[in-house]
């Protein structure tokens, strides 16, 4: 087999048509993905809905949690998903400054959630409620955290594209891997409103 | 008679005393010794410089491919061994039972036991038929649909060798440590910390986790294969069969595998963290475990027999010499499959008191599947009647399927009734009913594909004779090792049982059971000296055609072997059987325009990943802190750098094209 070793240029018109398939299949797959990561949180919230009246005499939901911390917290994560919007269309428009700033808006504001987060864990740990104390506790770690952890990841792939468009400029490539990006930042974003609205606010109107 | 072949089989085992086989590590060390030996002698006989060539063409050419066609060809080869593994460990189990009670005795113990049936079960699932399925899935998809690879080649090889790391792991716990003692599913809270305190379940959590992660990035790859990379004119309802089946168990994949993922992480937070999300205690719930296990495990089966399925029925219509009978309701009974196996798993606990309404809809559910596979077989023998029939192998082993598929199908809708399962939960009649239609179906399926498509890819084809031999043994040993255990079943054996009373009366049909597990083992030795046959007649059933069999599909239309881009030009599909078509077209074909093409590059990536996940699973097991993180970080890095990567293809000009196939058509292999 000959491969390998030829360096061939491609012709422009196998370059556009190449670009225009592979964005389409390679979104298409990352959507299917993300559905797959859907049916990883699906499973989370059923634990919790079994598990989350199994406090083993320690506090519920409703007793644990500061709404308007939360509140805060979400208005952080809602509003990045705004600002990562703003970024996109700016990289549409070739706009890269433009574009560095949303995004650095956008991570620091990811940054806020994150932070916030760990706080809250941290501060719940010290109360003597750890994952360990009762299967309630187990599921709200491992559903809330499982979210945080995609956030870092998400902050993560941030920080690479932001240093990639700053070296390479906004590339065909870079446009592929920054709306991936961004769905996947959207749908964090949704992901959450069900954790806000099905962890804090029904564990709040439940008392 | 019964009693003489239990002392026939009885002799046969009565030199080998397993309890006193040494301890696993001095295997260890023995293993390690024969691989230097051979080493050894490799660099006396055939010299360093072969041994680097060697390496570096096997490197080069097979571990870092991203061709689906050679990545199928390892999963199958490590598939393969895996299932000689699971047989090796059917035959102890088999010769136990058989022997617990003569005067040869126990041959383990019972925590030996325990461990065996373990990996028995969980190799055969994870290691031999998703390996086979894969395989077959690599070697066919991307040729049936006329495109030159999956829609993301790299991805492909990362969940090959993630698929790999995690058959290393499960095989390392042969030398260090134990297995877990759990059954296959590895219930709570028995696999919790408290009752299993070893790193046994910790070697089947992260086996089952990276090997998992692997078969779901493979869903969604050939997910996205199959909608985005059809050959122009091949609207859904045109695909092959097989293909359409393969559409149906990535999507089972894509639901079914998160469920495993999140139970098995949750299972290892219990264990790692203290968590109680299924402990007996702080509130943890045993029985979401079960729920949640299956919900990811019937799919499961769906996964796996489904593709076995779209292989018969490729195979049906091309030696019956007549278009599949019935394709729109082959596509429904497909879709109602795919849809009902979400809506059962409760039947496989219906004793859990879940309620006399619970457990009567999911019954009704379970019989209600019958209705759609009925279809299909009825679809296959409509297919026949009247058709042209080659009796081949592949056909041997369809008509093996059809017998031994149906009957297991049979005693499915008998457990599917509530009251019956009462009676027969968790006894040998179950273990009986599952192999029915894991090695009526999925087996015999995988089989019949891989005879089937073997000269595609090996340039000949396999010798009739023997494949027909070996599907003999398989369907008659099939019979004799497990019509007994449906009677023992009955009889009131629970499954998982190493002894028994020898007043019950027993003895006997274990003896049977035991010769029928020996009469399947001379079927594997029949394949595998089918193999060597074939091999040394290739120049007597060479295949220069690349249609050994008047096929119908796309895959047949290029040479066999394929060249490594598969179609120089792509092909196009306007009907069902579109190369059959072709075929008996009466218009000349025109000459081929050949057109730059974009083929992917090698690449180690894949390799590098699933050493660093092995690396992070054998840490995570013993607990090694410094080592999990070596292992995260590396597999972390190394994504990064390949995600990272802008140049990931090169071109074949349109002149190489031309070139390559004259090349081609002159003579010989590329």
């Amino acid at each position: 087999m000959s491969h390998a070793t030829t360096n061939h240029k491609m012709s422009a018109e196998l370059e556009a048509h190449h670009h225009a398939f592979n964005d389409d299949k390679t979104q298409f797959g990352f959507w299917a993905y993300l559905m797959t990561d859907l049916v990883l949180f699906a499973t989370l919230f059923a634990t919790y809905a079994v598990l989350h009246n199994n406090t083993w005499g320690g506090p519920t939901a409703g007793e644990l949690f500061s709404m308007p911390y939360v509140l805060v917290e979400t208005m952080a994560l809602l509003t990045s998903s705004f600002t990562v919007g703003m970024a996109m269309l700016a990289i549409f428009r070739f706009k890269q400054t433009q574009a560095l700033i949303w995004f650095v808006i956008t991570f620091l504001l990811g940054a806020v959630f994150l932070g916030m987060e760990l706080y809250e864990f941290n501060h719940l740990v010290h109360e003597g409620l750890a994952w360990h104390a009762s299967a309630f506790m187990s599921s709200f770690f491992t559903l809330v955290g499982t979210h945080g952890l995609h956030i870092t990841v998400g902050l993560l792939w941030m920080g690479i594209m932001m240093f990639r468009i700053v070296k390479q400029g906004i590339t065909h490539n870079n446009v592929r891997r920054l709306t991936l990006l961004s769905l996947f930042w959207h749908f964090l974003d949704i992901v959450w409103i069900f954790i806000f609205t099905f962890v804090y606010l029904m564990g709040a109107a439940a008392v | 008679m019964f009693s003489t072949l239990t002392t026939l089989f009885a002799n046969a085992a009565a030199e080998v005393r397993f309890e006193l086989l040494p301890p696993p590590y001095v295997i260890g060390i023995v293993g390690a010794l024969a691989g230097l030996l051979v080493f050894a002698a490799l660099l006396k006989f055939k010299g360093w410089s072969w041994i680097t060539k060697t390496a570096t063409y096997i490197w080069k050419e097979w571990l870092t491919s991203l061709d689906p066609k050679k990545i199928g060809v390892m999963y199958i080869i490590v598939a393969g061994l895996m299932g000689l593994r699971g047989v090796a460990d059917a035959l102890l189990l088999r010769t136990q039972q058989a022997l617990t009670n003569t005067d040869i005795g126990n041959v383990m113990t019972s925590d030996q036991f325990q461990q065996v049936f373990t990996a028995h079960g969980t190799i055969m699932i994870f290691f031999m038929a998703m390996g086979l399925m894969f395989g077959i899935m690599n070697l066919v998809l991307p040729m049936q649909l006329g495109a030159r690879d999956v829609a993301f080649p790299f991805m492909n090889s990362a969940s090959f060798w993630l698929f790999t790391a995690g058959m290393i792991l499960i095989n390392l716990s042969l030398v260090f440590g134990e297995f877990a003692a759990t059954g296959w599913l590895a219930y709570p809270p028995l696999s919790g910390i408290a009752y299993s305190p070893g790193v046994g379940v910790d070697y089947w959590i992260w086996t089952l986790q990276i090997a998992g992660i692997g078969s779901l990035l493979s869903g969604v790859n050939f997910f996205a294969t199959i909608i985005k990379m059809r050959a122009p004119g091949m609207r859904l309802m045109k695909m092959p069969i097989f293909a359409w089946s393969s559409l149906c168990t990535t999507v089972l994949i894509m639901f079914a595998f998160p469920i495993l993922t999140v139970t098995l992480a949750l299972l290892s937070f219990d264990r790692l963290f203290g968590m109680h999300f299924f402990t007996s205690d702080f509130g943890g719930n045993p029985m979401m475990y079960v729920n949640l296990i299956w919900a990811w495990g019937h799919p499961e089966v769906y996964i796996l027999v489904l593709p076995a399925f779209g292989i018969f029925s490729e195979i049906v219509p091309v030696f019956s010499r007549k278009r599949l009978f019935g394709y729109t309701s082959m596509v429904a009974a497909l879709i109602a499959i795919m849809f009902l196996s979400f809506i059962v798993w409760l039947h496989h606990f219906f004793t859990m008191g879940a309620g006399a309404n619970v457990n009567s809809f999911f019954g009704i559910m379970t019989m209600a599947i019958a209705i759609p596979t009925g279809v299909k077989v009825f679809n296959w023998l409509f297919t026949m009647y009247r058709g042209r029939i080659r009796f081949t192998a592949p056909m041997w082993w369809f008509l093996g399927f059809v017998l031994t598929f149906t009957l297991g199908g049979a005693t499915g809708v008998m457990l599917a009734v509530p009251a019956i399962d009462f009676q027969v939960h968790n006894s040998l009649f179950l273990v009986a009913h599952f192999h029915n239609v894991i090695i009526g179906g999925v087996v015999f399926g995988f089989m019949a594909g891989l005879t089937y498509w073997f000269p595609k890819f090996a340039g000949f084809k396999l010798n009739e004779t023997l494949g027909k031999i070996a599907a003999s043994c398989w369907i008659v040993g099939f019979m004799v090792a497990f019509i007994p255990l449906y009677i023992l079943g009955l009889m009131g054996a629970t499954r998982r049982l190493d002894h028994y009373d020898p007043s019950l009366g027993w003895q006997w049909l274990f003896g049977v059971a035991g010769v029928g597990v020996l009469i399947i083992a001379a079927g594997i030795a029949m394949q595998l000296i089918q193999l060597v046959v074939s091999f040394i007649q290739r120049q007597k059933n060479i295949d220069l055609t690349g249609d050994p069999w008047d096929g119908r599909t796309l895959e047949w239309s290029t040479t066999s072997p394929p060249p490594h881009y598969n179609y120089a030009v792509t092909p196009t599909a306007d009907h069902i059987d579109p190369f059959w078509y072709a075929k008996h077209d009466k218009k000349k074909a025109e000459a081929p325009k050949y057109v730059d093409i974009l083929m992917p590059k090698n690449t180690g990536a894949g390799v590098f990943i699933g050493g660093f996940a092995l690396v992070f699973g054998m840490a995570i097991v013993w607990k090694i802190w410094p080592l999990v993180f070596v292992g995260l970080f590396g597999a972390i890095v190394t994504i990064i750098i390949r995600a990272t990567h802008d140049d990931p293809e090169y071109v074949i000009t349109a002149k190489e094209l031309q070139q390559m196939e004259a090349a081609h058509a002159k003579g010989g292999a590329a």
